[in-house]
């Protein structure tokens, strides 16, 4: 019964921000709407485990979380060049197990790539292949959106 | 790089994640930019605690008091103090010391120092660690009198998380940092580590021995005699014994014979210097041994002339 106090959803960026543009311009036509899930294995009476997703209740170092983004596009015509980009939480790394086809950034979003395409540069000035630990962003780019369509963006991460 | 890698624990309890996205796009009638809302959630309380014996081998132990070394470890990823709980009946104990207190290395030497590491005064709980904190615990026990050579005891000390200890995953709602909530981790947040006590009753014996020689080739105590002394020196037990130094004086009406000290054998040396020993006529004889373990012995010659 915590969820909701830890669940603080800050509806302040929503609603206040649009609001000097409003005067000159529509409305957006797209909304966009964060989650968060926390991933639980619950264990069936006959000892078969299976992954459950539920509102963050208790969290610590190590759990699983999903961050998702709903986006729809409510206005009447298509939209182009849809671009999120979400950056990683510090206190969160990307889990292993994240999509390898997704795009990321492991330099705070200068480049972009496929993490198996991605270096960092080590203090000695090396290079080394990034890993999900390195990853600061990630993003998805869509060509369009049509009238009425709407999707769920997700990454999984866990808390360092 | 990774901005809490250092804390085993992970991410200290309290800390805010938040996660905002961000999307571009064109309408046609240009690139526009909107954020998501803001989803935060609060990192929680993680319980977790280790304990472990500081002392490398069973701490040897005579009737009286002896100390035994542990460190806790505050695993969690928050402040936290832990209530620490001794029990000297173990079973399988030969005997059973009588615990005399718990203190912290104050000083952090490792060692127990009277009066200067802190008593906990009962209920023993330590102060608030924070998260990848070590204490260093001693546990103060007398040891009964009558235990026989060879035998061992164990006392077992507990730490257990004040906010509370059970199977990992046991939730204390609202009890953890800034209002959060404390979950155990796999320690269950409580800790318990054994220190061991072996009797080591060593004794140190002591005989005497004397055979003389005199200008005539005969066993006669004339002036001019020489008398060669030798002190064995037994030490028995399981245990040892620390800094023995055999000392003997001059007999009355003899005097020193310079050069004559030898410890198993080996001369020593009559001045005051690097090596065991020093014999003078004034001061006698002084041979230190140092620590010796029990089943050893060590045989100190000399000689002196009668006058």
């Amino acid at each position: 019964m915590k969820t909701f106090a830890k669940l603080a959803v800050s509806l302040a960026a929503l609603t206040l921000a649009p609001m000097p543009v409003l005067a000159q311009q529509a409305a957006s036509p797209v909304s966009l709407a964060g989650d968060v899930k926390a991933v639980k294995i619950v264990t069936a009476a006959d000892g078969s485990e299976r992954t459950e997703l539920v509102e963050p209740g208790t969290i610590v170092p190590g759990d699983r979380l999903i961050f998702g983004t709903d986006y729809a596009n409510n206005g009447s015509a298509a939209v182009t060049n849809f671009n999120v980009t979400n950056p990683l939480p510090s206190a969160v790394r990307l889990a292993p197990d994240a999509d390898p086809a997704l795009t990321v950034s492991v330099d705070g979003g200068k480049r972009w790539g496929k993490l198996a395409e991605l270096q960092v540069s080590a203090p000695d000035g090396t290079l080394r292949a990034a890993t999900h630990e390195d990853v600061t962003h990630v993003r998805w780019v869509l060509a369009s959106i049509a009238p009425g369509e709407k999707g769920r963006l997700t990454y999984p991460a866990i808390i360092r | 790089m990774a901005p809490y890698g250092a804390a085993a624990a992970g991410v200290s309890a309290g800390t805010l994640i938040e996660n905002t996205a961000v999307a571009s796009y064109d309408d046609g009638a240009g690139p526009r930019t909107i954020n998501s809302n803001t989803v935060t959630v609060r990192v929680d309380e993680l319980l977790d605690v280790t304990l472990t014996s500081l002392d490398p081998g069973p701490v040897p132990a005579s009737p009286g008091e002896a100390v035994l070394s542990f460190e806790l470890t505050n695993q969690g990823n928050g402040p936290e103090a832990f209530r620490l709980i001794a029990n000297p009946a173990v079973a399988g104990n030969d005997f059973d010391v009588a615990v005399t207190a718990i203190a912290i290395d104050r000083n952090g030497n490792g060692i127990y120092d009277a009066g200067v590491d802190e008593i906990l005064a009962a209920p023993q709980v330590t102060a608030t660690l924070a998260t990848d904190a070590v204490l260093t615990l001693f546990v103060l026990v007398t040891v009964p009198a009558g235990v026989v050579d060879s035998d061992t005891s164990a006392v077992e000390l507990v730490a257990e998380a004040v906010t509370g200890t059970g199977a990992p995953g046991t939730v204390f709602a609202g009890a953890g940092v800034d209002g959060g909530d404390a979950i155990t981790g796999t320690t269950e947040a409580r800790a318990m580590a054994r220190g061991n006590l072996l009797a080591g009753l060593t004794s140190v014996a002591l005989t005497k021995a004397v055979s003389l020689r005199d200008p005539f080739g005969g066993t006669g105590a004339l002036p001019g005699s020489i008398a060669s002394f030798t002190i064995t020196a037994t030490v028995s037990g399981s245990g040892s014994v620390a800094d023995l130094v055999v000392t003997d004086a001059i007999p009355e009406g003899t005097t020193y014979a310079p050069g004559s000290l030898k410890l198993d054998g080996t001369p020593l040396t009559d001045a005051a210097d690097a090596d065991a020993g020093r014999g003078s006529d004034a001061e006698g004889i002084r041979v230190a041994l140092g620590s010796v373990t029990g089943g050893t012995v060590h045989a100190i010659t000399f000689d002196v002339a009668i006058d």
